[in-house]
Parts: structure tokens; sequence; C-alpha cells
């Protein structure tokens, strides 16, 4: 299962469409072939052995780090930059596009070259982050509160209800990630809140369907049954007994999906349907430096980029020595 | 069978319905397209007179419901910006489009299956594991920063090939195309590979796991045993045991192909309805967002349809039945 690397916004669509086609035909509707969940009841090992098995890859380990380091440079922009790129004040035209290591006229030295406004890239590109890191990291909590809320139910629910919201969920499933976004921001329009909107949409059909996948064999287990007969409440039992026990692939899909999110957005703000200029996400920093690419100024597009690409690429590798550390058929 | 494909069918007609109805009243809720379509110097005559050509002074519902009828009659309305039917200029670029998810294509079954055989026919070799971890990057570049980055060295920095258009075109039996003459292979190659890189990756992992399932199995230990070659055994015995669902995954990939096509084109300029696409969202074209919508949610429904019945086909264990109910 872990073969064809699960969860790629390409690999997600038709694909996994028609995996869930054959999943559900085979009658049990609990594994879940290829959406990069796994079968529950994982997370059970103590904490200090948890972070063990993390840390065995070397590779997991630096990028772990590395998204730690990230996430500081994103959280402490304003104290560790020399300019705040949204300072239209502190920017000098006469800046604009120095080529790495120049000196701007406010006596600091530009690490990273300057754009067509003259802001420092490194600067443009830390603030850039935290807008990524924000926009990413939001919209995948909201569409997995969403998503946790609808999966739930339809494995509880079952019958007319589950069926409605899953086909719901394989209706969006087929269509690949980009197009629904395209679609929902061509309806929407412009603007952060907007994306970010397009961005759970995008998302909460994944979450619904991995909580409803191990929701459906958690259900079958004899601790619910055994609560049952304690006669506690349906929504006790679907929150404080069933739900933690699905929580680890939950974990593992919220890893991937976030990258994807961040990746989505940049797409979006490049294509210049995305984050608007005053809100400079790393995508419309890409974007910026676009026109300024061919007449050989590569920093401009080259670094954010490269700063997008390692966030996702950690994002992405955490994700999946978090999967390889939760799958209790992994263990040796 | 039969009650399946009705019940698809009727399944398809209400998606298209629905989204047809949310596609419309949300585009026509979004700015307004006669600050566009008039010149700010224009008298109230002029404007008076474009508000009522274009039908934008009926009530919204009504405007769908002419919009319904429309499409009945294959009609999506003009674009406000080209004056030319939506569907008319949608029909034009989507060969440019089709060739260039084409050529996509081509490139990650060319590049992607003997990368992924190799990978799995010799799993231990450094370059069988530089392979996978090229397929892992694969996954995680994002597409447009990939395409900026092979213009930056193919088209500015090695002065190659040309980074933006689309090239020369011939016409071959009805069909035009740029993959016959030299300067259009030239324009479609960076692009087409730009396209392709997230498909290699998917095909390269796809045939390496189904190469190492493979190898284990015991028709390919007899073919060792008999004394086969080792180029007849993994030619002819692997392959065919892994074409089937490379072939399939692909032929479900193709759908996604234009849809990503919107970011290739976009940064390669290349004339297909994906740059379509993006202009008439930036420029507000209603009808033109709206036609591509629905078409492309159309084409959607037919190939994942049409994978379905396929797939049943080749797989005689998957059986098609209405899921949950």
């Amino acid at each position: 299962m872990t073969d064809v690397l699960p969860h790629d916004a390409a690999a997600t669509g038709p694909l996994a469409h028609t995996l869930s086609q054959e999943r559900n035909a085979g009658g049990e509707g609990a594994r879940s072939v290829g959406d990069g969940s796994m079968p529950a009841a994982a997370a059970a090992a103590p904490p200090g052995r948890f972070i063990a098995e993390f840390l065995e890859s070397r590779v997991a380990a630096a990028a772990l780090v590395i998204l730690v380091l990230l996430v500081s440079v994103a959280v402490a922009a304003p104290w560790i930059t020399p300019q705040n790129p949204y300072d239209l004040g502190s920017l000098d035209i006469l800046d604009g596009r120095q080529p790495p290591g120049a000196t701007a006229t406010a006596g600091f030295t530009m690490l990273l070259g300057s754009d067509g406004l003259g802001r420092d890239l490194y600067s443009a590109i830390a603030y850039g982050l935290r807008i990524s890191l924000f926009v990413g990291v939001a919209s995948g909590l909201v569409a997995l509160l969403i998503g946790m809320c609808a999966g739930l139910f339809a494995a509880f629910a079952g019958g007319r209800t589950e069926s409605v919201i899953m086909r719901v969920v394989d209706l969006q499933l087929s269509f690949p990630a980009i197009l629904i976004a395209l679609m929902l921001v061509a309806v929407l329009g412009k603007g952060a809140g907007k994306i970010m909107l397009a961005l759970v949409a995008v998302q909460w059909a994944y979450y619904a369907r991995t909580v409803r996948a191990s929701a459906l064999v958690e259900k079958r287990k004899d601790y619910v049954e055994a609560a049952r007969g304690l006669a506690l409440g349906p929504v006790r039992i679907m929150l404080r007994h069933i739900l933690p026990n699905c929580l680890a692939p939950l974990i593992v899909v919220g890893t991937v999906q976030t990258a994807h999110a961040i990746a989505l957005e940049a797409t979006l703000s490049f294509l210049g349907v995305g984050m608007p200029q005053t809100e400079p996400s790393l995508g419309v920093l890409i974007a910026n430096g676009f026109e300024y690419m061919l007449s050989g100024r590569y920093w401009i597009s080259f670094f954010p980029g490269i700063a997008l690409l390692i966030t996702i690429v950690s994002i992405n590798l955490v994700g999946d020595q978090l999967r390889d550390a939760l799958n209790p058929r992994l263990r040796r | 069978m039969t009650a399946f494909l009705i019940r698809r069918l009727m399944q398809a007609g209400v998606v298209v319905l629905v989204m047809s109805l949310i596609v419309f009243l949300g585009v026509n809720v979004v700015g307004n397209p006669v600050d566009i379509l008039v010149s700010p110097e224009a008298d109230q005559a002029e404007r008076a007179r474009v508000i009522r050509e274009f039908g934008l002074d009926q009530p919204v519902w009504q405007q769908y419901l002419l919009f319904l009828k429309g499409i009945a009659q294959g009609d999506f309305g003009r674009s406000f910006i080209h004056g030319e039917p939506a569907l008319r200029l949608i029909l034009q670029r989507l060969p440019a489009t089709v060739e260039l998810a084409f050529a996509a294509l081509l490139m990650a079954i060319v590049l992607g299956i003997p990368l992924g055989l190799y990978a799995g026919v010799r799993p231990e070799s450094r370059t069988s594991k530089a392979i996978m971890a090229g397929s892992i990057l694969g996954f995680s570049l994002p597409t447009f920063w990939v395409g900026l980055m092979l213009i930056m060295v193919f088209a500015v920095g090695l002065g190659w090939l040309p980074s933006t258009g689309r090239g020369a075109t011939a016409n071959i039996l009805g069909f035009t195309t740029s993959l016959v003459t030299a300067d259009g292979l030239a324009h479609i190659l960076l692009p087409a590979l730009n396209l392709a890189l997230l498909k290699i990756s998917l095909v390269v992992r796809l045939t390496y796991a189904g190469a190492r399932e493979a190898s284990q199995q015991d028709h390919i230990k007899f073919a060792r045993a008999k004394g086969l070659s080792e180029g007849r055994i993994v030619g002819v015995h692997l392959l065919k045991n892994i074409l089937i669902p490379v072939i399939t995954v692909l032929g479900l990939e193709f759908g996604n192909l234009l849809a990503f096509s919107v970011v290739t084109e976009t940064i390669f300029a290349w004339p297909g309805i994906g740059k379509l696409l993006i202009d008439s969202i930036l420029l507000l074209d209603r009808p033109v967002v709206v036609a591509y919508l629905i078409i492309i949610v159309l084409m959607f429904l037919v190939i994942n349809f049409a994978v379905d019945v396929l797939y049943s086909a080749l797989d005689p264990r998957v059986r098609l039945r209405d899921m949950g109910s």
C-alpha cells in the first residue's frame, strides 16, 4: 500500500475513485487502498518508543529539524529580517532587481538579492513563508474538523445518510483538486479568505474518507459494544471512544494534506487567482519573479521556489515517516 | 450491470445540472462585466445597448434558464472579450491542449516504464535507489516551479529550446498538430516534460511495485529455471503482467493531465483551453469560464465512466454495482 506514493494531487483523482469502488465492491468498506490511510488501532505505542521509531530514519529526522527551523523563521520573521517588506516606506525602488549579496541603500546586505520593487528577497521569503504556512495549516485544520465530523457521522449513521455523504466524497475525489479549486476561485473570486475556503472545500473529502474508513473498523470492536452496554450516548461513544482510535491515520493524512494545501495555494497564487499582491505568499513572489526570469534575473523566482520546495518536501518526508512509525503492520 | 449504467448516467446528469447552477450563479454574482465591456467614456445609450445585447438586464434566474436552453442547443453564450461564441473559442483551443496532454502521456510511458522496470528488477542497485528517490521528488515538486526551472535552464541558460508559444503546425489527416514539424516539436518538448513529470513519477512507482511483485511469482521463476535470457524474461513475461494496471491508471490520468494543463499552459504561454480559462477568470469573461467548467466536468464524467466500465472489463474481480446502498 505504500508502494505507490499515496495522496499526490494527481494520483488521488480517478485512481482513488476506482480503488474506492473496488473496495466497496469487495463488501468490506473498511480497508482503504491508496489514500495513505491505514488500519486504525495504531498509536498504541508509548510516546518514547514512537519517537525512537520516528527518528530511525535519518532523512525523516533531518526533515523534521528543517521543518522546525522553517516554522521558526516564519514565526520570528519580524525580528530576524532586516526589512519589513509590507512597509512601503522602507522600500527603495533603486534597490530593485539587485543580485544576491548586493548592499541595500539602507545599509544591510541583501543576501538573496531583491525583487522588482526593491524588496529584500530574504525578508520577503520569511514573510511569505509565514503566509503560506498559515494558509496551509489553517485551512487544513478547518478541513480536518469538517471532514472528521462528516466521516464519523457517516460511519455511525450508516444507511442512507452514509451513502449520501460518501457519494459526495467520492464524486469530489474523482475530480483533481486543482480543478475544484479553480472552479471555486472562479465562483468566489480572489482574496485570502476565499482561497482558504477553496482549500477547505478541496481537502475535507480526504479527511472524511479516512475517518470513515477507520471508524467503520473500530465500530465493530468489543470496546464499543461494551460502551453501548453501559448505555453511553452515541455522541459520547463517537467522540470519546472511537475518535481517539482513528487519530493515527488522520495525523498522517493531515501532514500530507498540509503539504498539498501549501502547494495548491502557491499554484493558484502563481496563476494570479490566489493570494493578493498585498499579502504575498511564496507563490505570489515566484509569480512576480517570472517576468524577470527571461532577462536572466533568476533569483527573484528561484529563491522563493527553493523555500517552497524545501517546505513541501520536508513535510512530505515527515508524513511518510509518521505513516511508517504509526503503522503496526510495519513494526518489527 | 445495465441498472448500474443507467443509474450512473442519471447521476451524471444531476451532477452536471447542479454544477452548472452553482457555477453560473456564482460567476454571475462576482464583478460587473459591464465595466469591462464598455469603455469608461461611453455614454449611457451605449452602456444600455451593450447590457441588452448580452442579456445582462434580465434577472439572474432568467439568465440561467436562457443559459440552460442555450446549452441544450450547444450555445454557451458569447465571450464578452472576444465577441465569439464561447463554445467555438474553447473548441478552437482544445486541440492544442489535447496534443499537449497526449505528448505528456507518451513521455510518461516512454520514460516511466523503463525506469520503473529497471528499478524493480534491480531494487538494490544505486541507480534504482536514485530513480526511486527522484520519483519522490517528482511528486513533491510543484508543477509550476518545475516549469520555471525548465525555462531557466533550457531556454534562458542554455538557449536550446524556445520558452513560449506553440511552434509551426501542420495539417495531418484533418488534425492540426505541431508534433510533425521540427519547430513544433521543439516548442512542445518543455511544456510536455513539465506536464509529464508527475505522471512519470507515478508510472515509475507503479511499474516498480508491479515488477517487484511479479518477479516473485511462479511463472517468472519457471522462466528463469527454463534458462530464458534476462531480457526476454523482463521484456516479455514481466512486462505483460505489469502493463494492464499501468495502462489503466494512465487512462484515468488523462483527464488529470487536461486539468493540470492549466498550470503548464500559463507558464509556457501554450494557446490551449487552460490558458483561456485563467485569462477569462482574470478578465471576468463569464460565458467562457462557465462554458469551460461545464465542458471539463462533462469530459471528466465521461472519462471516469469509461474507465469504470473498462476496469471491470479488464479485471473481472471488480464488479460494478452501486456502492453504499
